[in-house]
């Protein structure tokens, strides 16, 4: 979706300040809503591409205005009650309406190994790659309504393969009916004049992960 | 939403349960009452983001890389593996690539889209990394955000910039300073910063060439 999420290239947002302190976390808040999504999220009940989408779907304004987990509490509102673990009115009124039914429930004990567990977005599907490094791209011109991960300013655009991932969950799909329609994810890079024209340095360049449904042969 | 606050940066205490900090405790409860969410695991998960994992995890790769030719043949043709010979595996570092930097290269590490971040090895990412600026302007503008957060690049130097849109996580291997012959593996860990590995700074030795 053209969402404000999609921020590269964007002019205006000031100068990259950084924090003194730089604390972990600002607050109590901001560490309970880090944990809570991670305790949430053993349930399985979403994927991590429908997680980033619940974000992107935050409206514009409050997106920019919101901090990191106003928006992470935000999307863990949305996940929840999308998902049928939490009603729309329990989430209203703070009061449960019904207990959840012996369901699994992540333990302290069982922190540590569920952090371990490695939540693969790399598939053993054997898929045949439609390219291989060296050759040259052409990324889609297409603005879809849902999550895509090619972000506005390489639509369009000449590339190279830089390296071949291997096959990986299609993320485009499986953050929008959990199809993970296995294919080759790419390191393709980009002039940085391709992209930004004559302002950019000749030198320079931007790699992005893009996959076979990304691009055309160029 | 209710209560943005201008200045997230300078903000140290939020009011007691002003807006997210008051949606936030509510939604625990919630959870907590419907039996979803263990709140001691919760306590567990923080005690670990805040004390267990972070840049010094990061640092060691690098350090051993710096010292070992092997080890960092091997990190740089298959980083995940070379990266869980240290036992820094799982959440967000499911699939690492480690770029080089040379005297004739630098790399720079963004996510455009959202926050991603090497959690294994980096521990979760700093402000500025998820902030607006830097997603909007590492790929546009790379050299003046470096010339803001780590020193100019010289105009015969290439620039890389790698927007994380993928579940590949990367990590930089900085050059290593010189004036560092000699040292130990421990002694150079110390002066690889988290900076250095995100891109956007060099690492430095103090007193360079005085040990």
């Amino acid at each position: 979706m053209n969402g404000v999420h999609d921020m590269g290239g964007m002019h205006g947002m000031g100068p990259v300040e950084i924090e003194k302190s730089e604390p972990v976390f600002h607050s109590e808040w901001e560490a309970r809503v880090h944990a809570l999504n991670i305790a949430c999220s053993f349930h399985r009940k979403w994927n991590i591409d429908m997680g980033r989408h619940s974000r992107e779907r935050i409206p514009p304004a409050e997106y920019l205005a919101a901090t990191y987990y106003e928006k992470w509490l935000r999307g863990l509102e949305m996940l929840l009650v999308e998902n049928g673990l939490v009603t729309a009115k329990e989430l209203q009124s703070g009061r449960p309406e019904f207990k959840a039914s012996a369901v699994n429930v992540l333990r302290p004990s069982e922190v540590a190994s569920y952090l371990r567990v490695r939540r693969l977005a790399r598939l053993d599907d054997k898929v045949a790659r439609k390219f291989k490094p060296g050759d040259s791209v052409l990324t889609h011109n297409d603005h879809p309504i849902g999550h895509t991960r090619l972000p506005r300013y390489a639509r369009g655009k000449r590339g190279v393969i830089d390296r071949d991932h291997g096959v990986f969950i299609f993320p485009d799909t499986h953050a929008m009916t959990r199809d993970k329609k296995p294919q080759h994810c790419y390191s393709v890079r980009f002039a940085a004049r391709e992209l930004w024209g004559h302002r950019a340095s000749a030198r320079d360049s931007v790699y992005l992960d893009l996959w076979d449904d990304h691009l055309d042969p160029a | 939403m209710s209560d943005h606050h201008d200045d997230e940066h300078a903000r140290e205490h939020d009011l007691p349960l002003s807006g997210p900090a008051l949606r936030a405790k509510a939604l625990e409860s919630l959870l907590v009452e419907k039996g979803l969410v263990d709140p001691k695991a919760l306590d567990e998960l923080i005690d670990t983001y805040e004390t267990k994992v972070g840049p010094r995890n990061g640092a060691r790769i690098v350090a051993r890389a710096w010292v070992d030719p092997a080890y960092r043949k091997r990190l740089l043709e298959n980083a995940t593996a070379a990266i869980a010979e240290f036992g820094f595996i799982g959440r967000q570092g499911e699939d690492m690539v480690v770029l080089e930097n040379t005297p004739k290269v630098r790399n720079v590490v963004v996510c455009t889209l959202c926050s991603c971040y090497p959690w294994p090895v980096l521990g979760l990412p700093p402000v500025w990394y998820k902030s607006a600026p830097y997603r909007a302007r590492a790929v546009i503008d790379p050299r003046g955000v470096l010339k803001e957060l780590g020193g100019e690049v010289p105009e015969n130097v290439e620039v890389r910039v790698w927007d994380s849109t993928a579940e590949l996580r990367y990590l930089v291997l900085p050059e290593r300073p010189e004036g560092t012959e000699g040292w130990s593996e421990d002694e150079l860990a110390e002066i690889v910063t988290r900076d250095a590995m995100i891109g956007v700074a060099q690492a430095k030795a103090p007193g360079q060439g005085k040990r």
